[in-house]
């Protein structure tokens, strides 16, 4: 197995996890962190394989990757505060209003 | 070339009038209501001289603007005056500053937006009048859409948000069909020559067989017949003028009911002229369909503004007869009937909304005897049921006299080679005048005479305001009643044009 | 210019009147209404004498193009000869007696000045028709006159039933309309133009246009009956008595009914070369004549006797026009103008007397209290009934004489049933003259207190108009128009009948006379004895033979049936908006159920997105 192997078996590793978070647990920060591991996942399979082929394009989707999770916690904390005001519950099956 | 600048500040006075509007507070509704008015003022005067310079020995396009807008698609900024669309652009501006100054007191919610709406609509009827490239057609025909969807949706009556999306959803789903058939027009233009253009002057070099000029009329076609509306896809336009607020159902009468026959004229009859020979029967019965059913359904309303709208379909029908019976005193009769339509219609609604407004009903038998309580308003109204009815002197008899001695001239050579069909039809027409004066005038006995009666006390007579307004509609009725050889003029080469346009072409499959 | 003028004094008249009479007050109204139409008829005159002078040929002044298209200029044109100058003349001259006679008439009215702006826009109109080159022009007036009818029928618009009456004339006249206009596209479309005197040289030019005449004839003709109230639509004219007085004498007495005669006149190239048309034309007259004779006898209403008789003698016109006596009609035209308006008038002054009583049987005895009227009204019913020399005697006796021996359609038959028509109106004529004005009185206490004689302005129009019925008929007017409107053969061997018809048809006269003095001599008593007897003759005759009804059921009510059921009901409601929300529901119903998925619980949407992903992953594997 080699350096890269490892790293993607890990980055799957982490994947899965948040995968698994998001779609078991109720708790809505921890889906949110789940999310953030999911993203990390990918990220790390993106360096792996930038420094595999030795080019730049994979390191820069990574800081794309950054902006783009730091945004959306910015916003998605917000939400998940306003929810919990008048809910006073953090469970997600408790907000299901956008039934159809 | 300063016309040209003219045409362009006619068209895009609207805009500005938004613009200007956004700077008053939303407070100062008076101020808002005189701003709109005189930049429609304005937009008028502009309008009459653009309409006194045209001139009417020349054939084609005056005034013309022609900007690269999308090259790479050879869409072109296209706009300018012809025979096909003066007289409607005059009337739609000159029903501009009479919509603003009719809705003074009518309207009291969201003045501002209304207004901005009004103007937006005014934006997007005009431009559909002047655009001579297709995709800047399409883009003012749609644009045309949401402000109506506003104005009825957010001003409207009780039973507005079905209304709106009645009407929405019939001219909405007109308009994908026609979309498409643009799209392919287009690209069969680009395919058989290599040009890619959306200027109308090339799509009519566009040779097609039978079989697809049937599929692309039947699309065009039916964008435009929902709009005439021509029966069955009619049912909109009563409830819809119903719920519009007053304004929402001059500019729904008087110019955006033009849109469906000035489509015809322009552009659905023109493009396709071997499909619209072969059709020219169906569309022909459809018309007098029109004419009789809307008539009848007319005689059986108790709701005022229904019976107006109904009787809006049926002079409509007046038109499409005209166009069909591809005589050029016909055709020339059709565009009179449609600003005679436009003329007595507008004012017309206006008359009843402003009976609405101070008496909140519009129900028929609420009424009787208004021209003991109220004399000045029951003479406009009398002189607009007549201009209606098509009493002589009036522009009402103008255009149908002219279409139905078109339809007729042109049925007759058929009858003698034994085709019934268009005689009779053209027969049934004339049937429609009597109808006519029947509903038109159950409506003016059971509301004008008899015993005095009203829901609402004490009603007032017109105010100068409204008697201004309507005095300019009577005036406009009675020039073209009376010379409407000045107007006809102007249009003569167009009529010509379009004659020739749907008559000469014959490629082989096309039919008679 | 001085056609031009005639036709737009009345219309100055009616714009001042009608915009500033009632700011101005009556005696402005007055001057306004009644001199401009006298104005208007010295100007008749002097064109009238300016026609003589030139020999009789056509005067002729074009005002302004209407419209100009596919190179047809419709010009709106006037022409003088011969046949509009009589009309005109019998217009504005009638009209003006009349606009005087409702200075009187109508003093007391609040709508004065509305009154005489609708006289004067009557007036107007009717110009247009008689003076118009081109049937165009013709029709403009023919429409026109049909508007100031149905705005004076109604007058008194608050009576539900006046504007009723209004409203029926105006539609019944439009069916008339269609026809008039179908026959003007066939001409326009067979001759190239609509003016009248180029269609009529055409038909009787050497190349014949490529359309049937009689079409044609036949088309005009139902315009015609409209306008001039003959089977199948005169229904509208006895109801149209709902106007007041005055109108009734002035439009549909003495000038507006006559606009069909003057149409046909009018067209007497095309109806010369239409047999089978002028031979529906005399029947439909003569059907009228007689049909709308036997209804008079039975009314009770002074002014439906007189309609009743106007319709029958509208149909004697068309007789004449039948059998091709052209200028005979536009004599008979002549005549009644003037003894139908003096009894409309009388009518009115009756009416005026008794303060708006118009039953005849609760009148009875007026002759020595308003003897004026009484005198005029027995001249002109002398007229009307054709006792010689009054004006009747001379144009009637004319009528049956070619509607006995014209080469062109006439026959004994068509001389018989005439004649007896005549009979009958000598009968019903007479019988109103001892109704309202001899025997005893039948009058409430309280009317028969205020009965008084009407005003100069009324008695003096009364007076001119009895005397122009006692004497007008020695004017020969078809030989004045013979140059354009030749009489028509008579065979040879039928001359030598020309005195014993007319010894017969003075005899039919004083029959009549004898008849009603017989019946209703003696506070009419036997006329009493004889309703009774034939009861049920009577309902038929009193019921108008229940055309009216007949119309309702047959016409109107299937209308509205149709209309409210099929059309309504069945069309938009069920159809077409049927389908509409049909498909809407459809729509709504289908996403409906898709939307059933959207739980809301974002576990469900995470779980499906990664399966959907591991679904379409393993079959990517599989077919990748």
């Amino acid at each position: 197995m080699d350096r890269l192997q490892i790293l993607l078996l890990l980055a799957m590793a982490l994947f899965t996890l948040g995968l698994a978070g998001v779609i078991v647990r109720r708790n809505l920060l921890v889906m949110l962190m789940c999310m953030e591991l999911m993203l990390n996942g990918v990220n790390l399979s993106l360096v792996a394989f930038a420094q595999q082929t030795g080019t730049m394009a994979g390191a820069v989707l990574v800081f794309l990757i950054f902006v783009v999770a730091a945004a959306e916690i910015a916003i998605a904390i917000p939400i998940v505060l306003v929810l919990v005001r008048q809910r006073r519950t953090l469970d997600a099956d408790a907000y299901t209003d956008l039934n159809g | 070339m300063g016309d040209a600048m003219l045409l362009n500040l006619v068209l895009f006075l609207p805009v500005a009038g938004i613009a200007l509007l956004v700077l008053v507070p939303a407070r100062s509704e008076g101020a808002i209501r005189w701003v709109t008015f005189w930049v429609m003022v304005v937009q008028f005067a502009a309008t009459v001289v653009l309409y006194v310079h045209y001139d009417a020995a020349v054939a084609g396009l005056q005034f013309e603007t022609r900007i690269p807008w999308i090259p790479a698609w050879g869409v072109y900024y296209l706009i300018g005056l012809d025979g096909y669309n003066v007289l409607l652009v005059l009337l739609t501006a000159f029903l501009g500053p009479l919509v603003v100054a009719g809705s003074f007191s009518a309207i009291t919610k969201d003045v501002k937006l209304f207004y901005a709406m009004v103007f937006l609509i005014q934006f997007a009827m005009l431009g559909t009048f002047v655009a001579q490239d297709l995709f800047v057609f399409y883009l003012f025909w749609e644009t045309m859409l949401i402000p109506m969807f506003l104005i009825i949706g957010i001003w409207g009556g009780e039973r507005r948000i079905y209304a709106t999306i009645k009407f929405f959803l019939y001219t909405a789903f007109g308009s994908i069909l026609m979309l498409a058939a643009v799209i392919y027009l287009v690209y069969s233009l680009q395919t058989t020559t290599g040009v890619t253009s959306f200027a109308f002057a090339d799509l009519y070099r566009t040779e097609l067989p039978l079989s697809v000029q049937l599929v692309l009329l039947s699309a065009f076609g039916l964008s435009f017949a929902i709009k005439v509306p021509i029966v069955p896809f009619h049912t909109w336009l009563p409830d819809a003028h119903v719920e519009a607020p007053t304004a929402g159902s001059v500019i729904l009468a008087g110019v955006l009911l033009k849109m469906g026959t000035y489509g015809f004229m322009k552009l659905g009859f023109p493009l396709f002229p071997d499909a619209t020979r072969y059709l020219a029967p169906l569309v022909m019965a459809l018309a007098v369909v029109s004419i009789i059913y809307g008539a009848c359904l007319a005689l059986v309303q108790n709701d005022i503004k229904k019976i107006i709208a109904y009787s809006s379909i049926s002079h409509l029908g007046y038109v499409m007869l005209g166009l069909i019976s591809l005589d050029l005193i016909g055709i020339q009769g059709a565009i009179i009937q449609m600003v005679s339509h436009g003329l007595t219609a507008a004012g017309l609604f206006l008359l009843v909304g402003i009976i609405y407004e101070r008496c909140h009903t519009r129900e028929l038998a609420a009424y009787g005897g208004l021209a003991k309580i109220l004399p000045v308003y029951a003479v406009f109204f009398m002189i607009l049921t007549l201009a209606s009815i098509g009493l002589p002197t009036t522009s009402g008899f103008t255009g149908e006299f002219l279409v139905l001695l078109g339809a007729f001239k042109a049925a007759w050579p058929l009858y003698v080679q034994g085709d019934t069909l268009p005689l009779v039809l053209a027969a049934g027409a004339v049937l429609g005048v009597v109808l006519g004066a029947l509903y038109m005038l159950r409506f003016a006995q059971s509301f004008l005479f008899g015993k005095a009666k009203v829901p609402h006390e004490p009603v007032t007579d017109l105010n100068l305001r409204e008697q201004l307004i309507l005095a300019a509609i009577v005036a406009a009725v009675f020039a073209l009643g009376l010379y409407p050889d000045e107007p006809l003029s102007k249009t003569e080469l167009a009529a010509r044009d379009f004659q020739q346009r749907v008559t000469s072409v014959a490629i082989p499959g096309g039919a008679r | 210019m001085l056609l031009t003028l005639i036709v737009l004094l009345p219309l100055a008249g009616f714009l001042a009147n009608g915009l500033l009479g009632n700011r101005l007050g009556k005696p402005f109204v007055t001057v306004v209404g009644c001199g401009l139409p006298i104005v208007a008829f010295g100007l008749a005159v002097k064109s009238f004498l300016d026609l003589l002078a030139g020999g009789g040929a056509p005067i002729v002044e074009t005002a302004f193009t209407w419209a100009r298209i596919d190179g047809y200029a419709f010009d709106i044109a006037f022409w003088f000869d011969r046949l509009s100058a009589v009309m005109v003349l019998i217009v504005t001259g009638v009209g003006s007696l009349i606009h005087v006679y409702s200075t009187g008439y109508m003093k007391e009215d609040k709508s004065y000045a509305r009154f005489f702006a609708y006289l004067n826009l009557f007036l107007f109109f009717m110009l247009l028709l008689v003076l118009g080159r081109s049937l165009l022009v013709l029709f403009v007036g023919w429409e026109g006159v049909g508007l100031a009818s149905y705005l004076l029928i109604g007058f008194w618009f608050e009576e539900a039933d006046n504007a009723r009456a209004g409203k029926k004339a105006f539609v019944t006249n439009r069916i008339g309309d269609a026809g008039f206009l179908l026959g003007m596209f066939l001409l326009y479309w067979a001759t190239g133009t609509l003016e009248m005197d180029r269609i009529n040289a055409a038909f009787t030019g050497p190349v014949a246009p490529a359309v049937s005449a009689s079409l044609v004839g036949i088309l005009l003709f139902i315009g015609a009956t409209g306008k001039s109230a003959q089977i199948p639509l005169h229904v509208w004219l006895p109801d149209a008595m709902a106007g007041p007085t005055p109108v009734s004498a002035l439009i549909h007495a003495a000038t507006m009914v006559t606009a069909g005669v003057y149409l046909v006149a009018r067209m007497s190239g095309v109806y010369a070369q239409a047999e089978a048309a002028s031979q529906v034309v005399a029947m439909v007259g003569v059907a009228t004549a007689f049909f709308a004779a036997t209804i008079a006898v039975v009314q009770t209403d002074i002014k439906k006797v007189l309609a009743y008789s106007t319709i029958s003698q509208l149909g004697l016109m068309f007789v004449a026009l039948g059998v091709g006596a052209y200028s005979v009609a536009i004599f008979h035209v002549y005549t009644h103008a003037f003894f139908k308006a003096c009894l409309f008038l009388g009518a009115g002054s009756v009416i005026h007397a008794l303060s708006g009583e118009q039953d005849v049987r609760r009148m009875g005895g007026l002759a020595r209290k308003i003897p004026v009227t009484f005198v005029t009204f027995v001249v002109a019913t002398a007229a009307i009934a054709g006792i010689p020399p009054l004006a009747g005697f001379f144009s009637k006796d004319e009528i049956l004489w070619f509607a006995f021996a014209s080469s062109r359609g006439g026959a004994p038959w068509l001389w018989a049933v005439a004649s007896a028509t005549a009979l009958l109106t000598s009968f019903y004529m007479f019988r109103l003259v001892w109704l309202t004005f001899l025997g005893k009185s039948r009058m409430e206490p309280e009317v028969e207190h205020h009965v008084h004689e009407s005003p100069w302005s009324m008695t003096g129009v009364l007076a001119v108009l009895a005397a122009l019925s006692a004497v007008g008929g020695f004017l020969s007017l078809p030989h004045f128009l013979e140059p354009m409107l030749p009489l028509p053969r008579v065979p040879e061997h039928l001359h030598h009948f020309e005195t014993p018809l007319l010894v017969g048809s003075i005899l039919i006269a004083f029959a009549g006379l004898a008849g009603a003095a017989y019946f209703f001599g003696n506070g009419a008593a036997r006329a009493t004895r004889v309703r009774e007897r034939f009861g049920g003759l009577h309902r038929l005759l009193a019921g108008k033979y229940f055309i009216d009804e007949l119309y309702e059921r047959m016409l109107g009510r299937p209308l509205t049936w149709i209309s409210e059921h099929v059309f309504l009901r069945t069309g938009d409601r069920m159809l077409f908006d049927g389908t509409l929300h049909g498909l809407a529901g459809l729509a709504r119903r289908t996403a409906g159920v898709f939307s059933r998925v959207q739980t809301g619980n974002l576990h469900l949407y995470a779980f499906l997105v990664v399966a959907g992903m591991a679904i379409s992953l393993a079959w990517s594997f599989r077919h990748g």
